[in-house]
């Protein structure tokens, strides 16, 4: 036996073994995934159970290295504990902005004692992040961003104001972009800092949003001590650090794409006499769309492969986070038709407070959140197509 | 398996878009429409794919081929989508080949698959006998007479048909047109008795002919397979002939992009470059998306068929997904060109000319759709 078929088989044994019962359905929404922190409040125990067993393991970041709370695992193994949860449906165990988004930055450009400090905590769950990127005068143009740094010799003092930080009521530490520098061109005064949402002056205000929950906030910052030492990378170079996390941060969130099975819902609501859907309309709606999910789902998984053969998946994020966002977009206004009117409850037990609806409104920020639908667009044409600007 | 392509097929893929690009651009087809050539694609130039193992890319060793698979194949025929190389690669050696390798007895195997590797003999498929593809509804009549069977009926879209040594027909032995049951397959010679076949031509300029059986006579051993079993051969060698479809069509969609992507960057209105516009950059940047995603269930199609079973949720995923690209593709590489792009001096006439072709044969996208659909279960 292989040493990958030796992995495998204990792999299989070990998930059967710890992966609770409750564990193995797919996650309802936002609020039902483990998102841990600080303040996290566990839905139930088996969840509790289940982040804390795959953190001891490090499994809830499966190729980060051992000494830093990772896996440790190889390229190959980690797919194969991807496909083994995946064949037991097992949820992921942690759901956080530190692994998917930060994490990968700090393994590329932090140093040892920042890889030590944080993201042990970030892979079992201790620490949530946020991300401090966005401000109102700084959206798509990110790098016009304003909020003002002034060095103070072993820390900065922080001044400004963030816009749409998701989860900043809730998150422990954010990963931040200052500007150190005025005077020089918008790219190139700008840092990428770390620091605690308990720091005297942060404030966090709730927004809230068309599906009538409040994830995402306004964030102001008053004389803000920020220490040095968690300084990312160089000074002034934090805008190489920012576009290489937003690869990571897109990609995500392109992933998210084909998670709700709309077909076997369909058969559910609409009935399939003659062996197919009742409704022809919608049919033929859902078959186009599962058509490019389908195609969608092969994609990831042949960048994946690509990057698993080569290295970074650069601005082809831009593609993936673009046609996964219209996508889950699609997906889930073709949720709604085939509820009908059901779709539309707001309130009640039946609709457990109108999931339906809230999940639909939701996604509408999928095309304008990490960056615009348009702006991936932008990012296509001119880094992979090489059009002029 | 990674769904990337492994270093042999790269290797191939390389090789084989050299040597198209050099052996078969464009022009050729170009000039083989304007010379009206009988054969619609060059001799020579199928004598040296035979050399480069493409004849026979399906065929095993066994029987003279390279066996390369359907990765292979695929690659080969994306490969001739970018070029347009006109060829009786897809008619012989992938549906013909795959047909007689699923279905043939040993001895319809040792005759005809080494010849067809060998790029000596060509074999074609005659199944449709309407606008839309639908095998079931084959109403061609083959009764048994004189030992053997005599066939009567007419068949349409025949590849290759005014060239082709053999024609594999679907009749119909027994049952109603519509029936999946009752259709067989046989090995006619293009030279028997009562059939007539007239070359029709089309928009892409390649070889396409109809047929007319008029009380055929052939013995029992031209019998293809079970009687009334053809579609136990028929349908996976269909299906891997529609990933191929898929995969020339890939090309296609690819070099339309390609080309339209230079010319953005090289025409100028209002004192700039038109690439400059975001309003053609979306588009392009959309259709690039499309092209890969388009890209991705190709190769995932062609690695699931060379891994054997059932691949027809996969092959009309593929065939469905690629005929929406390639329509998009050259929809849009003619918009993005203006008025040059309507001018049949300039190439993409061509494209759409053939795609629509491609887009048709062996089901269209509606085809593919609801069939993708039935295979998910609704
Ligand atoms: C649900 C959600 C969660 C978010 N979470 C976070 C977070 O955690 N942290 C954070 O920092 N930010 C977050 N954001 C903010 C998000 O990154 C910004 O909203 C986004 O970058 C767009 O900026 P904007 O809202 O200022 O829109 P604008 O930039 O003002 O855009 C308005 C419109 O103009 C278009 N546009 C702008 N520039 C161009 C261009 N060059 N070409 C073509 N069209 C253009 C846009 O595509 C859009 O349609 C979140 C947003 C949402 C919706």
């Amino acid at each position: 036996m292989s040493d990958l078929d030796l992995f495998q088989k204990e792999t299989r044994k070990w998930l059967e073994a710890n992966c609770p019962a409750s564990m193995r359905t797919p996650a309802k929404g936002e609020d039902d995934i483990c998102w841990g922190g600080r303040n996290f409040v566990f839905q139930s125990e088996d969840q509790k159970v289940w982040l804390q067993r795959m953190g001891a393991k490090g499994w809830t970041v499966p190729t980060w290295p051992a000494e830093y709370g990772g896996g440790g695992l190889s390229r190959d193994e980690a797919k194969i504990l991807a496909s083994e949860m995946k064949r037991i449906k097992a949820r992921s165990p942690l759901v956080s902005f530190g692994i998917w988004m930060l994490g990968p930055a700090l393994l590329k450009f932090g140093n040892h004692e920042q890889k030590l400090e944080h993201l042990p905590k970030i892979a079992r769950g201790e620490i949530r992040w946020c991300q401090g990127y966005s401000e109102p005068n700084a959206g798509s143009d990110l790098a016009a961003l304003a909020t003002k740094a002034d060095d103070k010799g072993d820390h900065y003092i922080l001044n400004g104001q963030k816009v749409w930080t998701s989860y900043a009521d809730k998150a422990d530490w954010i990963f931040c972009l200052i500007r150190t520098d005025f005077s020089v061109s918008k790219h190139n005064g700008i840092s990428f800092i770390l620091f605690d949402m308990e720091t005297e002056g942060v404030e966090a205000k709730p927004i809230k949003l068309i599906s009538g929950n409040s994830p995402f906030c306004e964030t102001f910052f008053t004389d803000v001590k920020a220490f040095k030492t968690n300084l990312v990378g160089e000074v002034n170079n934090g805008w190489t650090i920012a576009k290489y996390l937003l690869t990571h941060e897109r990609s995500g969130i392109g992933d998210m794409g084909t998670m709700v099975p709309l077909s076997a819902l369909a058969r559910e609501k609409l009935g399939t006499p003659d062996g197919q859907l009742g409704n022809q309309m919608l049919r033929h709606e859902i078959v186009e769309h599962e058509i490019d999910a389908a195609g969608f789902m092969f994609t990831l998984e042949r960048a994946k492969d690509e990057a698993r053969a080569g290295g970074e998946m650069g601005a082809f994020s831009s593609m993936l986070k673009y046609y996964g966002t219209e996508l889950n977009k699609s997906r889930h206004e073709l949720i709604v038709k085939v509820n009908g009117s059901d779709a539309f409850e707001w309130e009640g037990q039946f609709s457990n407070n109108g999931e339906i609806a809230r999940n639909w409104l939701r996604t509408k920020g999928n095309s304008i959140e990490g960056g615009t639908t348009e702006v991936q667009l932008n990012i296509i044409s001119k880094r992979i197509l090489g059009l002029p600007v | 398996m990674a769904l990337v392509l492994n270093e042999e097929q790269q290797l191939l893929k390389d090789s084989a878009e050299g040597f198209f690009g050099e052996k078969a651009p464009v022009s050729q087809l170009r000039q083989l429409r304007d010379d009206q050539d009988d054969n619609c694609f060059s001799k020579p130039l199928w004598g040296e794919m035979a050399e480069m193992g493409f004849s026979g890319i399906l065929v095993s060793e066994e029987h003279g081929g390279v066996d390369f698979g359907m990765v292979g194949a695929s690659v080969v025929a994306e490969a001739m989508g970018k070029n347009l190389s006109a060829s009786p690669f897809h008619a012989s050696s992938i549906v013909s080949a795959s047909i007689i390798a699923l279905g043939g007895n040993d001895q319809q195997k040792g005759q005809m698959l080494p010849a067809i590797a060998a790029g000596e003999m060509l074999v074609t498929l005659a199944v449709d006998e309407q606008g839309l593809h639908n095998p079931e509804g084959s109403s061609l009549k083959a009764e048994a007479s004189e030992g053997g069977y005599k066939l009567t009926g007419l068949k349409t879209f025949v590849q290759e048909g005014g060239t082709a040594d053999k024609i594999i027909v679907l009749a119909r032995t027994s049952g109603e047109a519509g029936d999946k049951d009752g259709l067989s397959l046989f090995v006619v010679d293009r030279r028997a008795g009562g059939l007539i076949v007239d070359q029709t031509v089309m928009t892409d300029s390649r070889g396409w002919a109809k047929m007319t059986f008029e009380g055929v006579q052939v013995d029992a051993d031209a019998l293809l397979g079970e009687e009334g079993g053809a579609m136990a051969a028929l349908d996976p060698a269909l299906d891997k002939a529609r990933i191929v479809l898929a995969a020339e069509m890939l090309g296609m969609a690819q070099e339309c992009l390609d080309v339209t992507v230079a010319y953005l960057k090289e025409r100028k209105q209002f004192g700039v470059l038109i690439g400059t516009f975001q309003g053609l950059q979306h588009r392009a940047a959309e259709l690039f998306s499309e092209i890969e995603v388009t890209r991705s269930v190709v190769l995932k199609a062609s690695q699931m068929a060379d891994m054997g079973g059932d691949v027809s949720w996969f092959a009309s995923l593929a065939k469905a997904k690629a005929c929406k690209t390639v329509e998009l593709a050259t929809n849009e590489a003619i918009q993005m060109h203006g008025g040059i792009g309507m001018t049949d001096e300039f190439d993409f006439g061509f494209f759409i000319k053939r795609a629509r072709v491609v887009q048709a044969l062996y089901g269209d996208y509606g085809y593919h759709a609801d069939r993708f659909a039935n295979r998910s279960g609704y």
